[in-house]
């Protein structure tokens, strides 16, 4: 109960300012869509219809068909839930390794540290989209693997955030009260340590989201991510690019699914951020 | 109890202090060089074992089924995927050692040459796109700093947001559709081997613009920001109490303690510019590294894909380096420890 009242009172910070209450709105529509596709898409996404390819918009086909004659509304719709599923998915991971490991590099001086460091430092040495290219091109593209693969480019951006935040809370003078009342240490972290530090890692993993709709995006748009005819933003870009010169409006839509949702949790994130973390305002990034 | 001397020395203490520093900050250069160092080695060792476990048999993925067994094996051996992990490394590394970054198998060429060519024109795009991000987006945020709440500053937050959240493949899609397609003012493919220099800088346009746009975005915002914050500050309202001009103030002297964190910014974007490069020269079909990492990636080019990820590796750590040092050198308060 309390938890869902902190929610709510966020949110209604973060829509505070024009741009969160737009954000907010707009991740809320891209959620609903995700979550109710197959209620929301006239067609089936992979239903061929070889007469009409590549048709401009019409009363059947509000945003015209591709080049197999597919309805592009029900693939842009149906690659909404493909790409949330990704991003959330990705982030979650992310923040799961991330946190654990930050915590124990925290908790564990020494040799642990230093390796737990070094590995960040070393995974961070590479741009994520470049370390993803070459995991995805390697280990095979299906959606768990990429969904681990761009975890995993994320998991040092989490894990060093959250160290931090272990580090400066650590000897914070409640958890030094605990600890002299006799806590043990498992109870100290779980219920001081954690919650104390999730809140910075939420500001990031809201604005990490649009990191990896963009990182998913490009994937499956150099054809190392999802495959056809599984429907990606990506993969429709992809498509939509190849028939540039025949038709205009399957890249366009595209492109616009893909900026709409990538401004919209970046404004959602910042707004978010500036909720949570009010000097944060004056301070980006 | 030791007396401490150095107390009673009226003039040594800012000296001592000066070599105290200075120690400091050889400690923490030997420390971030060290890291450096190991986290290029990490990052090799990452794409080595990646490589190691490509599905099934590397020979039949790039040979085909049709190779004979005997090409299929001296294939093999010469790419060096018959070998354990730390012999590999230790190959790789030990040629490295001599500036070589081996042969590619394929064709025969040198990785050498292959990223020398095709090093310059990702160079010279992230420059570009980083000089003109910061020829517009400096004044920009000067602009949005001093005339705070205008209309003009709130138009410029909005087009800075929907710059930076947009990734740069995106925008570049979007800038050659307009430029290209609808109004066809400038072409569209990349650079032919018999172009002219003029034919260069009319076929950088848009990759450039593309790269740049999310910069201008982000640097308008940050020295938006920190010009925001010297504005404030106690300097600038004696400088006006002087009866300077409004121009000399911002320009001459709030800028200038505005820029330094993005500085620190621009400094790591050029790192990260290579990332986006990737994707930017494919789109555009424009010769760098970033195609030649794709297409190793395509053809499952080890050789060549193990030495172009060094370079980029390499590139990336040292610019965050030069980036962490240039902190301090520009704001000697930042402190040397690591923790």
């Amino acid at each position: 109960m309390r938890g869902l009242s902190i929610l709510l009172k966020t949110l209604r910070q973060t829509a505070r300012y024009p741009s969160g209450a737009i954000g907010l709105a707009l991740v809320a529509a891209i959620l609903f869509i995700a979550i109710f596709a197959p209620f929301l898409a006239p067609y089936d996404p992979n239903k061929l219809d070889v007469i009409n390819r590549l048709a401009g918009p019409s009363a059947e086909h509000w945003l015209g068909t591709d080049q197999l004659g597919r309805d592009l509304l029900s693939r842009h719709i149906y690659g909404t839930q493909v790409a949330m599923t990704v991003a959330l998915s990705v982030i979650a991971l992310a923040l799961l390794i991330g946190m654990a490991l930050g915590i124990l590099s925290a908790y564990v001086p020494g040799p642990v540290e230093r390796l737990i460091l070094i590995a960040f430092d070393s995974f961070s040495s590479f741009p994520s989209v470049i370390l993803a290219m070459a995991a995805v091109a390697v280990l095979g593209s299906s959606m768990p693997m990429l969904i681990i693969v761009i975890a995993t480019s994320l998991v040092p951006h989490f894990g060093r955030v959250a160290r931090a935040q272990v580090l400066s809370v650590m000897n914070e003078p409640f958890v030094e009260a605990e600890r002299v009342f006799g806590a043990s240490q498992l109870r100290i972290l779980v219920f001081h340590i954690v919650p104390n530090i999730l809140a910075p890692l939420i500001v990031i993993a809201s604005l990490d989201i649009p990191i990896v709709i963009a990182i998913e995006a490009s994937l499956s748009f150099l054809g190392l991510g999802l495959r056809p005819p599984l429907a990606s933003w990506g993969g429709l870009l992809q498509d939509g690019y190849q028939n540039m010169s025949k038709a205009l409006l399957p890249v366009l839509i595209s492109s616009a699914a893909l900026a709409i949702a990538t401004l919209a949790f970046t404004m959602f994130g910042e707004a978010l951020r500036n909720a949570i973390d009010p000097r944060s305002a004056r301070r980006p990034d | 109890m030791d007396t401490n001397w150095e107390l009673f020395r009226p003039f040594g203490a800012h000296e001592t202090e000066g070599a105290g520093r200075l120690r400091l900050f050889e400690n923490f250069l030997f420390n971030r060089i060290l890291t450096a160092v190991l986290s290029v080695f990490g990052a090799m060792l990452v794409i080595v074992v990646l490589l190691n476990m490509v599905p099934g048999d590397p020979a039949t993925a790039l040979l085909g089924p049709m190779a004979t067994p005997e090409y299929a094996q001296r294939f093999i051996a010469e790419m060096g995927l018959d070998q354990p992990i730390y012999v590999r490394l230790w190959k790789f590394f030990s040629q490295v050692a001599v500036g070589n970054l081996g042969t590619d198998v394929i064709s025969g060429r040198s990785v050498n040459a292959i990223v020398w060519n095709a090093l310059p024109h990702t160079f010279a795009l992230a420059l570009a796109s980083m000089g003109l991000a910061c020829l517009i987006g400096i004044p920009a945020g000067v602009y949005g700093a001093v005339h705070k709440g205008s209309i003009g500053d709130t138009l410029m937050a909005m087009v800075s947001v929907v710059f930076v959240s947009v990734p740069s493949f995106i925008l570049g899609i979007f800038l050659l559709i307009v430029f290209s397609v609808m109004l066809n003012w400038l072409p569209v493919l990349g650079v032919s081997d018999n172009a002219t220099l003029g034919d260069h800088l009319v076929r950088m346009i848009l990759p450039t613009v593309a790269l740049a746009l999310g910069w201008i975005g982000l640097i308008a915002r940050l020295v938006r920001t920190s010009m925001l914050e010297a504005l404030g500050q106690n300097y600038v309202r004696t400088a006006r109490a002087y009866g300077l001009r409004e121009n000399m103030i911002h320009y001459k002297y709030a800028l200038k303690n505005a820029v330094i964190p993005t500085l620190a910014i621009i400094g790591m974007g050029i790192g990260r510019l290579l990332g986006g490069a990737v994707l930017i020269e494919i789109i555009f079909a424009r010769q760098g590294l970033g195609s030649v990492l794709y297409d190793a990636l395509q053809a499952r080019n080890f050789s060549v894909l193990q030495g172009s990820v060094f370079v980029v590796v390499v590139i990336f750590v040292v610019v965050n380096l030069l980036t962490e040092l240039s902190y301090s050198f520009f704001d000697p308060r930042i402190r040397y420890n690591r923790r």
